[in-house]
C-alpha cells in the first residue's frame, strides 16, 4: 500500500508529541499569574483533525477583563511605563530565543489545536514568530530615529488586542512584538478555537522575566472581545479578524478617544500574464491560496488569467493539485490540513455549493480526503463571472476561482473591482508590465513572481475594507505610538 | 522530429524554482515507503568510473558491484548500468554479458566536446561497436552559448544517427550554462533532436546535478511528453552521494513525472558513491541500527 | 451719483463647473449689522453624491500625474492667491477680521500652499523603505494616496484651515471634496475661484456649502468615500462621522486646528503604505 512506485500514498510520518505536554485545563494570564476566569467557567478547545477534546479553556467574563485592565494599567504606569527602551527590547531578545529553543513544542501544539499541516508550522509560522520579536526588540531603543522631526516618541498606552484562529500564534507576534517595543502593555484575547499557542506564549514570556501585567493573556469568545474593545481604560484597539467584525469595532469605538488598527479580510486577484514564468507561476498559485488552507486573509482567491495560457495553466494546476496531500495535519507530509471549525468548514462547503447553483464549474482533484475530521479538498471554481458570489465574497478555504482575462487594463479593472485591498499577485517575465500591474492594482501587497511571501521587516496592511494601518517594518511602529512636536 | 518553437517555451524564475525543489526536499519517506523506495534507487544507478587512471581491474570490479550491490542479499539491485570510457566497453561488456545491466559509454570528446565532429561521430560509432547499449554524448555548450541554437540540433541528431540501435543521453553540462532559463531551451533542443535521456552533467564541472536544475529537465520532459506523446528519461549525475538525496530525486520524479517513469528504464542516478549509502540506508531500515562503512563493499 | 453694485452670486464647485445647487435652496449671509452679504449655496445630498462621482472620477488620473507636476500645480495655487491677496484680506475684513489679522491669515495660506507643494516630491522618499527581508527577494514599500477624502470643516474653521487640510491631502494624490458651513462659504468659494483660474484638473477639489447637517451623514455613509478628515468640536458630529464611515472602513481623521498643520503627517493620514515583493535571482 505505501509501496513508493506503485503506491498512492506515503506511509505515514507524524510529528512526534513527545515534547509536549497539553495540560487538561488552562487558565487566565493576568498579572503574571494564572488564574480562574469569573465562575471557574471554561470551554473546550477541541483538535479540528479529530474532533478530539484537546483541552479546557478558561472563558473570561468582562469582569475578567477589567482584571486584565487594570493589571496592564498598573504595570503601565509603573515599571514598564518607565523602562528604558533598551531594556524593554532585552526582554523582546529574550522572548525570541525562548520561542527559538522551543520552536517544536509550539509547532506541534499550533498543528493540533489549529489544523495547519506541521510543515507550515515548524517551518514557516515558528520562524517567523522568533523572527518578529528579534525584529521589533531592536526597534525598541531606536524609536526617535524612525518619526523624521519629532521631538518626543512615546507609546499609546494599554492596547487591547484581539486575534484569529488562522496563524494563532504568528498573530500574538504581530500584535505584542511592536506594542511592547514601543512601550505599551497589552491584553490580548486568541480566537477561542486556538487559544493554547498564546497560553504557552505566556509561559514563555513569564519565564523571560517579563514584568508582571505587561502581557495580559485572557481567552474566551465574542463577549470577551466585546470586553475588551469596549473597555473603558483600553487606549488602543488592535484587531485582526474578519471585515463584518471590525466594522462593529469600530462602531464601538465611535466616540471614544481609541485608537485602532484593523487587519481585515481579502479577495485577492492573482494575475497570471501570458508571458509569465508558467510553472512557477502554477506553483506561486498553489501557494497562493493552499497555504494554510486557504484560511489566510491575503490568500490568492481569484485567479486572472490572461486567455492565451488560460488552458496551459489550468491544465499545470490541476496535474499539481492532484499531488497536494490532504491529511493529519500532524504528518510531515500533509500539504493541506484540517479546517479549523466546523463552522468554518461549512461556509465553505455552502459557498462551493453557490457556485454550482450560479452556473459555474467546480472541480477537485481524485483523492483520499479523511472522512473524519474537517478536512476540505483543494478546488477550482471555473467559468467564473465577476458577478459570482464565490468571486466576490471571502470564502476562507482552499477554493480557488478562475476568470480570464485579455488585456493588462482588463486585469486591473477586475482585480480592482471589490471591496478589498489587501494583497495581490502578478506573474509576467516583462519589468514594464510587473510595475504597471503592482502599481495600479489597489492593494497593500504586492507580489510580483512570488506569493505568500512574509517578513517581520516587510510591512503589511490593507487598503478599503481591507483594515487600517500596517503591521510589520517601520511602518508596523505607527499605531503603537504618539508623536508629539 | 523538428526543432522546438522557442517561442513557446516559458521563461524561468530561478527563486521559484529554487522554492519548489526545497519543497519536494520536505517529503518525508518512512518505513515501506523509504524501503521501496531505496530499492528502486538501487536498480537506477549508473555506476560509473570516468577517470584517466581508470584500468581493467577497476572496472572489472565496479562490474561486479553492479551486477550485485549486496553480496548477501540477491533481490538488491543489479545497477541500471555501468558507465565507462569507451576504450574499456568491451572489458564491461564482457563482465556484465547474460545480466541486465547496460554498458553505457561517454563519448563525443567527453567531457568538452571540444573536437570536431567528424571525430566525435567516430567515437560514437566506435563506442557502440565495441557493445556500448547507451551513449552518454556532450554538447557543444559554446555552440549553445553563442547562440548557434540549430548547430546545436543538427549535431545532436547527428550524434542520434551515429548511435543507430543505442540509446543517446545528452549531456547539457548545466554547470556551463549559467541559468536555468539556458537549461530549459537546451532540454528542448536535445529531445527535439533525438535525445532518449537528458542528463544534467559530466560530474567534472562544479555544480554537477542539483535539484533545481534537474526539476527544470523534469518539467522539460513533462511538457515534452504532453506536447508530444513521446517519453524522455532523466539523469542527474554527479554531486549525488547520499541516500537521503537520492530519494528527494525521486520524489520529485514520481510527484511531477507519475509512476511511469519510476524505472530505469526512464530515470537514472550517474553515481560513483552513491551505492554504498543507499545499501547503508537499506540496512539501516532492515535492522533498525545504523551502519558503518567497513560493512560494505568498496569497490 | 453712487454707482450701483454688482452682486455676485456664490454657487457651488463641482467637477470644475460652478453650477447652483440642484435643490435651489441658498443661505443668507448678514453681517453684524444684519445687512445682507450675500446668498449663498445650500448643497443637497443629491449634490454631494454628485460630487462624489466628479471627485472619484478625478482621482486616478490625479494620482496618476508626477509628483513634479503636482508640486507645480499647489505653486501655482500659491501664486494666483498671492495675485489676488487684496481681495481675500477684504473679504476677511468683511466678515469681521482685523486688517491685521485678515493679511496674516492670507499670508500664511500663500505659504502653506507653497510649503506643500515643495513636499510633493519628498514625502515618498522620507516615508519608503526597502525591507531587508530574509528570503532573496527585492522589497519595497511606499506611500499610495488614499482615494477620494472628504473635508468636513466647521463654524471656527478658517480659510487658513481650509487651505491646511486640502493642501497635504491633494498633494498626495488624493482627490478632495470639501464640506463648508455658510459661515466660510465666501471664502472657500473665492478660493474655489482661484483654484479654477489655476491649473488643477477638474474634479481635484471640489467644494460645497450648506448645512454641516445635511451633508455630512451622507458624506460619512458614503461607500465611495475612502477617508473623512473632519475639523470640528462637535462630538456629536465626530461620533456620527465614526458610525456611519464604520460601513467602508472610511479612514477618519480628526484635525485639530489649533495645532500646526505643517511637517509630513498632515500628508501620511491620507496615505496607504504599499509594500511591493519580487523575486532576486
Amino acid at each position: 500500500m505505501y509501496d513508493f512506485i506503485n503506491g498512492d500514498e506515503y506511509a505515514p510520518a507524524p510529528e512526534s508529541t513527545s515534547e509536549l505536554n497539553v495540560k487538561e485545563q488552562y487558565g487566565l494570564f493576568i498579572h503574571g499569574e494564572w488564574c480562574d476566569a469569573e465562575g471557574k467557567k471554561t470551554f473546550d478547545t477541541i483538535d479540528p483533525s479529530n474532533q478530539k477534546v484537546l483541552s479546557k479553556v478558561a472563558l473570561a467574563s468582562s469582569n475578567d477583563v477589567d482584571k486584565a485592565v487594570a493589571a496592564a494599567r498598573s504595570a503601565y504606569n509603573g515599571e514598564w511605563g518607565q523602562m528604558s527602551g533598551s531594556d524593554r527590547g532585552k526582554y523582546l531578545y529574550r522572548i525570541s530565543r525562548l520561542i527559538q529553543e522551543r520552536s517544536r513544542e509550539f509547532a506541534v501544539l499550533e498543528t493540533m489545536d489549529g489544523g495547519k499541516p506541521i510543515r507550515e508550522s515548524r517551518d514557516i509560522d515558528l520562524p517567523l514568530v522568533a523572527a518578529h520579536f528579534f525584529y521589533y526588540a531592536g526597534w525598541a531603543d531606536k524609536l526617535d530615529y524612525a518619526f523624521p522631526g519629532k521631538q518626543k516618541v512615546s507609546s499609546v498606552g494599554v492596547v487591547g488586542q484581539v486575534i484569529p484562529w488562522n496563524f494563532p500564534l504568528m498573530m500574538a507576534a504581530w500584535k505584542i512584538a511592536p506594542a511592547l517595543a514601543c512601550g505599551n502593555t497589552v491584553i490580548l484575547k486568541p480566537a477561542e478555537t486556538t487559544s493554547l499557542t498564546a497560553l504557552l506564549l505566556a509561559e514563555v514570556i513569564a519565564e523571560a522575566g517579563v514584568p508582571a501585567g505587561v502581557v495580559n493573556i485572557v481567552t474566551g469568545a465574542g463577549d470577551t472581545g466585546r470586553a475588551i474593545v469596549e473597555h473603558p481604560d483600553i487606549d488602543k484597539i488592535a484587531f485582526t479578524g474578519s471585515t463584518c467584525v471590525g466594522k462593529q469595532i469600530l462602531k464601538a469605538v465611535a466616540g471614544t478617544e481609541k485608537t485602532y488598527t484593523l487587519e481585515l479580510g481579502g479577495k485577492a486577484a492573482h494575475v497570471i500574464m501570458d508571458d509569465a514564468a508558467i510553472d512557477q507561476a502554477v506553483e506561486g498559485i498553489v501557494n497562493g491560496i493552499f497555504f494554510n488552507q486557504g484560511n489566510v486573509c491575503c490568500a490568492g482567491s481569484r485567479l486572472l488569467v490572461q486567455e492565451g495560457v488560460a488552458e496551459k495553466v489550468i491544465k499545470k494546476l490541476k496535474k499539481r493539485m492532484e499531488s497536494l496531500i490532504v491529511g493529519n495535519p500532524l504528518d510531515k507530509n500533509t500539504d493541506i490540513g484540517a479546517i479549523n471549525s466546523k463552522e468554518q468548514l461549512n461556509t465553505i462547503k455552502r459557498m462551493v455549493k453557490s457556485a454550482t447553483k450560479e452556473g459555474a464549474e467546480v472541480w477537485q482533484p481524485e483523492g483520499n480526503v479523511p472522512r473524519k475530521g474537517n478536512y476540505f479538498p483543494p478546488t477550482l471554481i471555473l467559468d467564473c463571472a465577476q458577478s459570482h458570489t464565490v468571486v466576490q465574497q471571502e470564502i476562507f478555504g482552499p477554493v480557488l476561482t478562475i476568470q480570464t482575462f485579455r488585456t493588462v487594463n482588463e486585469a486591473i479593472e477586475k482585480a480592482n473591482n471589490t471591496e478589498y485591498g489587501l494583497s495581490g499577485g502578478v506573474w509576467s517575465d516583462k519589468g514594464a508590465k510587473v510595475f504597471k500591474l503592482t502599481d495600479q492594482i489597489n492593494a497593500g501587497i504586492m507580489w510580483a513572481n512570488t506569493y505568500n511571501a512574509f517578513d517581520p521587516a516587510s510591512p503589511f496592511g490593507g487598503f478599503k475594507e481591507s483594515g487600517i494601518g500596517c503591521e510589520g517594518g517601520l511602518h508596523g511602529l505607527y499605531p503603537y505610538v504618539k508623536l508629539n512636536g | 522530429m523538428a526543432f522546438p518553437n522557442l517561442r513557446d517555451i516559458a521563461p524561468i524564475d530561478e527563486v521559484g524554482v529554487k522554492e519548489r525543489a526545497s519543497r519536494y526536499q520536505k517529503r518525508s519517506l518512512k518505513g515501506e515507503t523509504k524501503l521501496s523506495a531505496l530499492r528502486l534507487a538501487l536498480t537506477m544507478l549508473d555506476v560509473t568510473t570516468l577517470e584517466g587512471k581508470d584500468s581493467v581491474g577497476k572496472v572489472k570490479q565496479m562490474c561486479r558491484k553492479a551486477l550485485s550491490p549486496m553480496a548477501s542479499d540477491p533481490t538488491i539491485g543489479p545497477a541500471a548500468a555501468v558507465c565507462v570510457y569507451p576504450s574499456l566497453v568491451k572489458i564491461a561488456k564482457n563482465e556484465v554479458a547474460g545480466s541486465k545491466v547496460k554498458v553505457a559509454s561517454v563519448a563525443t570528446a567527453f567531457p568538452s566536446g571540444q573536437s570536431r565532429l567528424r571525430e566525435r561521430l567516430g567515437e560514437i560509432k566506435y563506442a557502440v561497436s565495441e557493445g556500448a547499449d547507451e551513449i552518454d554524448m556532450v554538447i557543444s555548450r559554446g555552440k549553445f552559448l553563442a547562440g548557434d541554437y540549430r548547430g546545436l540540433y543538427d549535431e545532436v541528431a547527428k550524434c542520434k544517427e551515429a548511435c543507430g540501435e543505442a540509446h543517446l543521453k545528452v549531456i547539457l553540462e548545466t554547470g556551463e550554462l549559467e541559468t536555468l532559463d539556458n537549461v530549459r531551451i537546451a532540454s528542448e533542443i536535445s529531445m527535439s533532436a533525438g535525445a532518449d535521456f537528458i542528463k544534467t552533467s559530466t560530474g567534472k564541472i562544479a555544480p554537477a546535478a542539483t535539484l533545481p536544475v534537474t526539476l527544470v529537465m523534469l518539467q522539460a520532459i513533462a511538457d515534452y511528453h504532453e506536447r508530444t506523446g513521446i517519453m524522455v528519461g532523466m539523469k542527474p549525475a554527479g554531486g549525488i552521494s547520499d541516500a537521503k538525496l537520492a530519494l528527494q530525486y525521486l520524489v520529485m520524479v514520481k510527484e511531477l513525472l507519475g509512476k511511469k517513469w519510476l524505472s530505469n528504464k526512464w530515470f537514472r542516478f550517474g553515481a560513483s558513491s552513491l551505492t554504498n549509502d543507499l545499501l547503508m540506508q537499506l540496512e539501516k531500515q532492515r535492522t533498525g541500527l545504523y551502519q558503518g562503512g567497513d560493512y560494505f563493499s568498496k569497490d | 451719483m453712487n454707482r450701483l453694485e454688482v452682486k455676485k452670486t456664490y454657487k457651488l464647485y463641482i467637477g470644475g463647473k460652478f453650477p447652483r445647487s440642484e435643490s435651489g435652496r441658498v443661505q443668507t449671509l448678514t453681517d453684524k449689522k444684519g445687512e445682507v452679504i450675500a446668498n449663498v449655496a445650500k448643497a443637497s445630498k443629491k449634490d454631494l453624491r454628485n460630487t462624489v462621482v466628479a471627485t472619484r472620477k478625478a482621482q486616478l488620473g490625479w494620482a496618476a500625474s508626477s509628483a513634479y507636476l503636482k508640486g507645480q500645480i499647489l505653486y501655482r495655487l500659491a501664486e494666483m492667491l498671492e495675485g489676488r491677496k487684496a481681495q481675500f484680506i477684504s473679504s476677511l475684513i468683511r466678515s469681521g477680521k482685523t486688517q491685521k489679522r485678515a493679511t496674516a491669515e492670507v499670508e500664511k495660506s500663500i505659504d502653506t500652499l507653497v510649503y506643500f507643494a515643495g513636499w510633493s516630491d519628498k514625502f515618498q522618499a522620507v516615508y519608503s523603505s526597502v525591507n531587508p527581508v530574509s528570503s532573496p527577494h527585492y522589497n519595497f514599500s511606499a506611500p499610495v494616496a488614499t482615494g477620494v477624502v472628504g473635508i468636513v470643516l466647521d463654524d471656527s474653521s478658517t480659510l487658513l484651515d481650509l487651505i491646511s487640510q486640502m493642501a497635504p491631502i491633494i498633494v498626495g494624490g488624493n482627490t478632495a471634496l470639501i464640506i463648508v458651513p455658510g459661515s466660510l462659504a465666501i471664502a472657500a468659494m473665492e478660493l474655489a475661484e482661484v483654484i479654477h483660474t489655476s491649473d488643477v484638473p477638474a474634479g481635484v477639489i471640489n467644494i460645497l456649502t450648506g448645512e454641516l447637517g445635511d451633508m455630512v451623514p451622507t458624506l460619512a455613509g458614503h461607500m465611495d468615500v475612502n477617508s473623512i478628515s473632519v475639523s470640528t468640536d462637535d462630538t456629536e458630529l465626530k461620533k456620527t462621522v465614526r458610525l456611519l464611515g464604520a460601513e467602508n472602513v472610511k479612514r477618519v481623521v480628526f484635525v485639530d486646528q489649533k495645532k500646526s498643520a505643517l511637517g509630513p503627517y498632515p500628508i501620511l493620514d491620507f496615505q496607504e503604505i504599499k509594500t511591493t515583493w519580487h523575486p532576486v535571482g
